[in-house]
Order: structure tokens, then C-alpha cells, then sequence
């Protein structure tokens, strides 16, 4: 005979409020098998899980029903407490009285009746339940980090330091990204390279990182602790292990005309390059697109000057498989394009340029070797005007309608550094909002205006035209109320940022979750937000939402936190809701093995007893529980209703359904 | 195809060559335009005060009459346009404009922004096709052309549907239609001063002559628009740099069919 025992939570007046506990509680006593029933106003508190183990214990409790929250949310904590009384955790079964009750409904009374009708239906599946027990998986015990940048850096360099083998996969010829291309970084105005570039090096002379530059992520299988990845090694033409980074190649190259990506296409690079000065690792690559000899055979000069003998023109992509336990995405962001902005004049003017050029043209090592010139002449500008948000908070569709967030710290150190270094130079900033928080975040904005004197114009910029040689930026001033126009030498549009566009495929191979703004999405907003809700992945950097320097690093830190603690786990728990087929009913049509997506279904030869004395040799599926996730899809393909989900079995299913049904 | 069409008050008078080349452009297209009958007034601009209908009814009136009639409202003048898109975006919503406007009109059922209202060069884009207009072209215009699109088309942008505002191209899409050359410059989408010029005769010239030189400095040999008002201003206050005309004039012109 079955004893259940049913709790009803009150989550405060998250689900009092709509929904009357105590009736759901009384009513549910008369349910056939129903021994215990109770409301509390916290059941998840300390005291509310109290009461539930007394309960098993006083009530000798065979299956208890909690009517909560959503089991996302607190299954895992009445499954432990249900343990810590002696019950099988599995003999637990949430009813969600609040996600799907008591926040979609306003009338008391149907939300009561509903909430009932929810109970009732958890008690009928609870008494089909039946005890299991988790299986056990082993821990490889390296990592992966997708992307170089200073996530993906900071993450690795966290995740050897406590022992174990990472590997760094980056498209890129270099690791470094996007912070290797900034001049000085906000709010101490330190030199970006000067602090990214030491932690480049660290990742290439740590023992337990492998970085594996120019390749890519081709395939994901596997699961949590267990992940087999192919990866894509780009043929880059160059041996990496005898090229010496002397640049005897670029010096020789006679097709030097290609954009230099890593100067935002401000200049030229020879179609062999390494992409910057301090790129890790300190190997050449050969754009094939560009290369004299991959265009018409001919050339092969930087073979022959090459001592190393590195050159190798005839390099194939080639593969690797490695097995990881966890994996971290790293993939970091791009500027948005500008063709949606027409009016701000970028495709028309050369020195209407992104904020990200202007980064290079500011930076020591860029195309003006720090000398701001404007592009078109290479004057120096005297009035320099900023647009903010051009392509963030955008509601007409043209842009994003997110706040890219860092923008308007990286323009008031713009603006400040231009004054600092050309004190006879004009700087306006025109602004819908000022967005500062952070630690010494506001004391740097309130500098660049109080102490450096840069024009802020609170108003939007309705155009930019050239007229006279001088590019003029026309905008309205909210606070003096009137229509303004700044005749400008440069203008610097502060560009929305989005996720690098190949995250979306990382995405897919990792059945990662992605948001409309293509940024993956962390499992719980609050108290996951460096997870993924597919278990084993991380995520850090602006791969998961907008973020500066300082927040990424953290972020990347903490993703390497929560690698450690699954890596230095010996064995993993396994869930024990895995398919089982009926092998007496099994015809070994192969149904369920096509259409399950993690590969856990195979098919066996087993000999099975007719009676009589006589034998048959059938093929029937096995499940493989350790590969198994559960999600069901062979269980309603079986044609014969052989497959089966532990927990979820079909009858527990129907039963629920007739708990709902029945009047 | 026949089409409810609604000519409004400057279309009559001032902006006669407006009204006669569109019909007769229509007419080569293949689009008879059936003035709808009683119209009146469409109440010049678009009232903000949010408990005004007075001004409205006529427009709801003209729409009432294209939902029996088709279910199609063709418009030409952008002012007009303007107040009968916005006036039917109100009857859709159906708060408190649409229910008194209902109240009061007494239709046989409540008026609740069924029509469509369609302006011509959207008429022209969505129901003839700018191909089928290349098509029909006889006398290629093989000059540099600048739109104007002024204000009243194109905002608010939201309930106006009409184009990007910031960056409209179905009047340049037009120009390519009828073998021209668009001229894009930056003031095609400013305001040309508008009926500002009743009180400050300096500011209209000042933004018209803008809009021109802008134009000129760019290329454009001419100037064309949908809008009486902004056509007027230009004219008078643009300081004759550049000839303006209305887009429906060069359209005749390209498809043969002037007097």
C-alpha cells in the first residue's frame, strides 16, 4: 500500500497570494493513498525541509509530492532532503503550482482548482514511481576553451594553473583577440598590450596549455565529463614547428597589398604575415587568396628566402580528435556592419571611422604609429565629434536594442586621450545617456568633462554630410533645446558590439542555447551565470552579453572555477531517467538508434529461451546509460512500445494525464 | 484594377498638375483611379490633441467608404496621406478616437481601420511593380534626378511604414524606374520649413535652400516630390537653384503620356 505524502508551498505570496494553499492542501487529503498533507510558507527553508523529513518518518511516507516552484528550481533540494529521511530521492515528484500557476493566473479560484488538478496529478505519477539509483561516469580530465581572446586566455591559464591540461582552439593565426588591438584600456588607462600580452605568453610556455592557433571546432559528441571533439587544424602553409618568426617572408613578399585585418583594414600586409609584433604563437600564415603563387603558381620567394625551410605550399587542413571534460566558449564579439546607418555617412567618408579604428589609429603600433591623423589626408584633425549608441538601444530595427555597454567608457577615454595628447583639439561627444557604473567608472567620465573640458551634447545625430571638405554633424541639443550642427575633421561612431557570427555554429555543435541576439544563454540569470544549461559548458566573455575587460576576466575566472570543481571530480553522477528497452517486445527495427541524437542506442544479438528446451537468436537495442540523456525521443518512435524512460514511463505519463482529465 | 482614390482640397487648386498627370499615368499603368465621392477636407495636419475627432471624421468618412468600396485608399498628396494613415491607425487601435468617431458617424457597422490606405508611389512599388513601370517607359529620362521626401511621408515612422526614415530609397528606386539617375544627398529627408513660413518667412527659405544646394552640390539637375507644401516651398523660398517638380510630372513624361 502506498503512502504519500503531499506538501504545498506557499513560495511567500508568490503563489499565496493566487493560489489558497490551505484548500489545496486540506482538499488533496481525501486523495486515495494521500497519509500526510501540509502547507508551509518556505517548504525549500531550512525548516520547511525539516518538516517534510519528519513527515517520511513519522508517516513511514512511500512517495511525496512537493506543490512549489518549478522543479528546475528546487527538485534537486527536495530530492536531498527526501534522501536525508531515508526515501529514494527518486520517489519525489514536484507539482509547479507557481511558474505554471500562481504567476500565469489572477482569479483565486481557478488558480486554486488548477493548482489541485496539478497535485493530483503528481501524486498519480508518484505512485508508479519507482526507486532508481544514479550510475556512475568517468572525468577526462582536460578542458577545452573555445576562443583566444582575454577570456578565453584568463580562463586557461586558471583552469592549468590548478593541474589540468587545457587546450585553446582560435580561428585566428594568434590568440589575443580583440583586446590585443586596444590602445590603453578604462578606468586606469593602462596599456592594453602591456598587460594582455604577458598572459599571451604565460599561455604559451605553461606546461598544460596546448593553443592550437587557425583551427576551428568541427564536431562535438559526448557528454558532460566526457566530450569528444574534432578540430579543424587550417592549413596556414607555414610549418609551425620550424617557423622562427624572423619575418624575412613578409620583408621579401612582393604582394603586399592585402587589408590588414588586425589594423581594421586602415592599411596594408604582405599576403604572408603574422598578424602583429607579439602574436603567440610567433608563426606566419599565408592568405591564400592573396598569394601570388597560390594565384597563378608562380613566385615561391618566400620559400627561398625562408632558412627555416618553414614554407610549405602544399599543407592540408588536417583533423585532430581530443577528449575533454568540459568546455568553455570564448568567441568574443565584432563591431556591427554600418549599412543599416547610412545617414552617418561611413561608407561615404574615410574619416567617419568606427571606434575600433580609431583604437589603431591612437595605437603605437598602428598604421600612424600612434599619430592621430585623419585617414582621408592624414591631417590632424582639430574638432573631433563622437556619436554614441549608433546601432545600441535601437528600437527602429536598424540596430540592436541592447546597450553595448562599454561604449560609453571607451568614448570619455577617447575623448580624454585626445585632449591629453592634442590639447588645441575640439572633442564633442553627442549622447542619449551616460551609462558609468562601476568602480572608478563615473570619477572617469566626470574627468573627461571637468578636467578635459569635452563638449557633451545630450541629443541624438540625425546626419553627417560632407559640405566644404568638413564633415558636418547635425544633431539636437535636448538641453538647450535647438537643432545643433559641429563641423568636424573626424567623426569616431561609438558602434554597437555583437557575439562573433561563428558562436552561432559553436552553438549548434555544443546544443548550447542562444538567445535572438545571438548571445548564449547562461542557465539561470542570477545564480548560473557562467553555465550553459547543457552541463560541461561554460561561458565567458561577451560570447554570453556585453561586457568590459575587467567583468570578462572575472567571468572567464569563475568559468574556471566551475571547470575545476567538475575536473577534479573522480566520477560523475549519472542521471537515472535513461531509455530501457523491453526486450521481449524489441523486433530490432533500429527506430529508436536513428533518431537518437547522442548515439547511446546499439543493437546486441541475444539469445532468448522459447520454452521447451528451445532457443532463439534475436537482434535487440541496448541502451548505453552513461550516453543516454533521457530527452524521450526513442520511447514515442518505438513502434512496438518496447523503449521505455525510467521515471518517465509511458503508463506514468498516461496516468498523468488521466489524473488531469478525470473531472 | 480600380482603386478608391482620395485627391484632397490642394490637388483641386494649387496642386492640379499633381492630380491630372497621376491619373493619367494610372490610367497608362493599367490603375483607374475612382475619386471616391463627398470626400472632404482630410483636416490638413494631424491634430496631437488626444481627445480631438472633429477634425478626424472626414477622414474616417473617406476610409469608411474604400472598406465598402475595394477595401483600398489611394492617396497622393503627403499631407493628406499623413492625417488618413495616422487617422486610421487610431480607428485600429479602437480606444477612445475610434469609439466617438463610431458614435457619431453612425455607419451600418463600426468603421474599425479595415482599409488600406496606400500611397502612390507605394501603389506604384507594390501594385504596378517599378519592372513592369521600367517596362512601360517610352522616353527614358537620362538625367540626374534628386528625391525629396520632406517629412510627412516618412514619420512617425512607425505608424507611416512608409521607408527607412533615415535613409528612404522607394522615390530613388522610382528614378530608376523611369530611366534616371537618383541623386542621393544628405537634407532629401529635412523638413523644407513647412507652413512655418505664415509666421517666419526667414526659416523656410533657410531650410529650402538647403535642401537645394544640398541637392545641386551633389549633382541633382532637378528636384522632384509628392508634396504640394513642400513643393511650394521650394519653389518660393529655395532661391531657384533647382528646378522642382512633382514626381507623377516626370513619370508622364517618361511614359509618353503629357498634353
Amino acid at each position: 500500500m502506498q503512502r504519500i505524502g503531499v506538501f504545498i508551498c506557499w513560495c511567500g505570496s508568490n503563489i499565496a497570494a493566487t493560489v489558497d494553499v490551505k484548500k489545496v492542501a486540506e482538499t488533496i487529503k481525501a486523495e486515495p493513498g494521500v497519509v500526510f498533507s501540509d502547507n508551509y510558507q518556505y517548504m525549500c527553508s531550512e525548516n520547511g525541509q525539516q518538516l517534510i523529513k519528519n513527515a517520511i518518518k513519522e508517516h513511514n511516507l512511500t512517495g511525496i509530492v512537493v506543490g512549489a516552484c518549478s522543479p528546475r528550481m528546487h527538485e534537486a533540494t527536495f530530492r536531498k532532503a527526501a534522501e536525508a529521511a531515508g526515501l529514494n530521492p527518486y520517489m519525489v515528484e514536484i507539482a509547479n503550482i507557481r511558474e505554471h500557476c500562481s504567476w500565469i493566473h489572477k482569479d483565486m479560484d481557478e488558480a486554486t482548482e488548477k493548482a489541485i488538478v496539478l497535485v493530483r496529478t503528481a501524486i498519480a505519477k508518484v505512485k508508479l514511481n519507482a526507486p532508481l539509483t544514479a550510475g556512475e561516469s568517468p572525468v577526462e580530465k582536460r578542458a577545452l576553451v573555445i576562443g583566444g581572446g582575454i577570456a578565453g586566455i584568463q580562463a586557461a591559464l586558471d583552469i592549468a594553473d590548478a593541474g589540468f591540461q587545457v587546450d585553446i582552439v582560435e580561428k585566428n593565426a594568434t590568440i589575443g583577440g580583440r583586446m590585443a588591438q586596444l590602445d590603453k584600456t578604462f578606468p586606469t588607462l593602462d596599456c592594453s598590450a602591456c598587460i594582455l600580452t604577458p598572459k599571451m605568453v604565460d599561455c604559451a610556455q605553461h606546461e598544460n596549455i596546448d593553443i592550437l592557433s587557425y583551427s576551428e571546432v568541427e564536431e562535438v559528441k559526448g557528454f558532460v565529463g566526457n566530450f569528444n571533439v574534432k578540430i579543424r587544424r587550417k592549413a596556414r602553409f607555414v610549418d609551425e614547428t620550424k617557423c622562427t618568426g624572423c619575418k624575412i617572408c613578409m620583408e621579401k613578399c612582393p604582394s603586399k597589398k592585402g587589408l590588414n585585418e588586425f589594423n581594421m583594414n586602415l592599411d596594408t600586409r604582405p599576403a604572408i604575415h603574422i598578424p602583429f609584433a607579439q602574436a603567440i604563437p610567433n608563426v606566419a600564415v599565408i592568405d591564400s587568396t592573396q598569394c601570388i603563387k597560390f594565384k597563378t603558381g608562380k613566385c615561391g620567394i618566400c620559400q627561398k628566402f625562408c632558412e627555416a625551410g618553414a614554407i610549405d605550399y602544399e599543407q592540408k587542413d588536417t583533423f585532430i580528435e581530443r577528449k575533454y571534460g568540459a568546455i568553455v566558449v570564448a568567441t568574443g564579439f565584432k563591431p556591427i556592419a554600418l549599412d543599416n546607418f547610412n545617414e552617418f555617412g561611413y561608407a561615404d567618408n574615410k574619416d567617419v571611422i568606427t571606434s575600433l579604428e580609431l583604437e589603431r589609429l591612437m595605437n603605437a603600433a598602428g598604421p600612424t604609429n600612434g599619430v592621430l591623423l585623419r585617414p582621408s589626408d592624414g591631417e590632424h584633425p582639430k574638432v573631433v565629434t563622437f556619436i554614441q549608441c549608433v546601432g545600441s538601444r535601437d528600437t527602429s530595427g536598424c540596430g540592436k536594442p541592447y546597450c553595448s555597454k562599454i561604449c560609453c567608457m571607451y568614448t570619455a577615454k577617447h575623448a580624454m586621450m585626445i585632449r591629453e595628447k592634442y590639447p588645441d583639439t575640439e572633442v564633442h561627444v553627442f549622447y542619449i545617456d551616460i551609462r558609468t557604473p562601476g568602480k572608478n567608472y563615473d570619477e572617469f567620465y566626470r574627468r573627461a568633462v571637468e578636467q578635459y573640458d569635452v563638449d557633451y551634447i545630450k541629443g541624438m545625430v540625425g546626419k553627417v554630410y560632407n559640405e566644404n571638405g568638413k564633415l558636418m554633424v547635425q544633431g539636437s541639443n535636448l538641453i538647450d533645446n535647438e537643432q545643433v550642427t559641429i563641423a568636424s575633421d573626424l567623426v569616431v561612431l561609438a558602434t554597437a558590439i555583437e557575439p562573433e557570427p561563428s558562436v552561432r555554429k559553436i552553438a549548434t555543435l555544443l546544443t548550447a542555447s542562444i538567445d535572438t541576439n545571438n548571445f548564449l544563454t547562461e542557465s539561470h540569470a542570477k545564480l548560473r551565470p557562467v553555465e550553459s544549461p547543457t552541463a560541461g559548458v561554460y561561458l565567458a566573455g561577451v560570447c554570453q552579453g556585453p561586457k568590459d575587460i575587467p567583468e570578462t576576466v572575472s567571468q572567464a575566472s569563475a568559468c574556471a572555477a566551475k571547470v575545476i570543481g567538475l575536473l577534479a571530480k573522480s566520477k560523475l553522477k549519472t542521471n537515472p531517467c535513461v531509455a530501457t528497452p523491453d526486450e521481449a517486445m524489441c523486433n530490432g527495427c533500429s527506430q529508436c538508434a536513428n533518431v537518437c541524437a547522442y548515439g547511446a542506442i546499439t543493437y546486441v544479438e541475444k539469445e532468448f529461451r522459447l520454452g521447451g528446451g528451445k532457443t532463439e537468436v534475436r537482434r535487440v537495442a541496448s541502451v548505453n546509460p552513461a550516453v543516454c540523456q533521457g530527452c524521450g525521443a526513442c520511447t514515442v518512435t518505438c513502434p512496438s512500445g518496447a523503449m521505455d524512460l525510467r521515471g518517465f514511463s509511458s503508463k506514468q505519463i498516461m496516468s498523468e494525464v488521466e489524473a488531469i482529465c478525470k473531472k | 484594377m480600380k482603386l478608391c482614390y482620395y485627391p484632397g482640397c490642394t490637388l483641386k487648386t494649387k496642386a492640379q498638375a499633381l492630380d491630372k498627370t497621376a491619373r493619367k499615368c494610372a490610367a497608362a499603368l493599367g490603375v483607374e483611379m475612382e475619386e471616391i465621392e463627398n470626400w472632404q477636407c482630410c483636416g490638413a495636419v494631424y491634430p496631437m490633441g488626444t481627445d480631438e475627432i472633429a477634425t478626424k471624421l472626414s477622414a474616417v468618412r473617406a476610409l469608411e467608404y474604400a472598406k465598402r468600396n475595394g477595401g483600398k485608399l489611394l492617396t497622393l498628396c503627403s499631407a493628406c496621406h499623413n492625417v488618413i494613415k495616422r487617422t486610421n491607425e487610431d480607428m485600429k487601435a479602437g480606444g477612445d478616437i475610434a469609439i466617438r468617431a463610431n458614435n457619431y458617424s453612425k455607419f451600418d457597422e463600426p468603421y474599425k481601420g479595415e482599409t488600406e490606405v496606400l500611397h502612390y508611389l507605394e501603389m506604384l512599388k507594390n501594385v504596378v511593380g517599378f519592372d513592369n513601370i521600367r517596362k512601360a517607359v517610352k522616353n527614358p529620362l537620362n538625367r540626374k534626378i534628386g528625391a525629396y521626401y520632406g517629412c510627412l511621408l516618412l514619420r512617425p515612422s512607425g505608424v507611416m511604414a512608409f521607408d527607412n526614415p533615415e535613409n528612404p530609397t522607394i522615390i530613388e528606386d522610382f528614378i530608376r524606374s523611369i530611366g534616371g539617375t537618383p541623386v542621393v544627398y544628405p537634407f532629401r529627408n529635412e523638413c523644407c520649413g513647412a507652413y512655418v513660413g505664415l509666421k517666419n518667412k526667414e526659416l523656410p527659405k533657410k531650410k529650402s535652400e538647403k535642401v537645394l544646394s544640398s541637392a545641386k552640390e551633389k549633382g541633382a539637375e532637378e528636384v522632384i516630390t509628392a508634396c504640394p507644401l513642400c513643393l511650394y516651398n521650394l519653389q518660393a523660398n529655395g532661391g531657384g537653384i533647382l528646378p522642382v517638380r512633382y514626381f507623377t510630372e516626370l513619370l508622364a513624361e517618361a511614359l509618353g503620356v503629357e498634353e
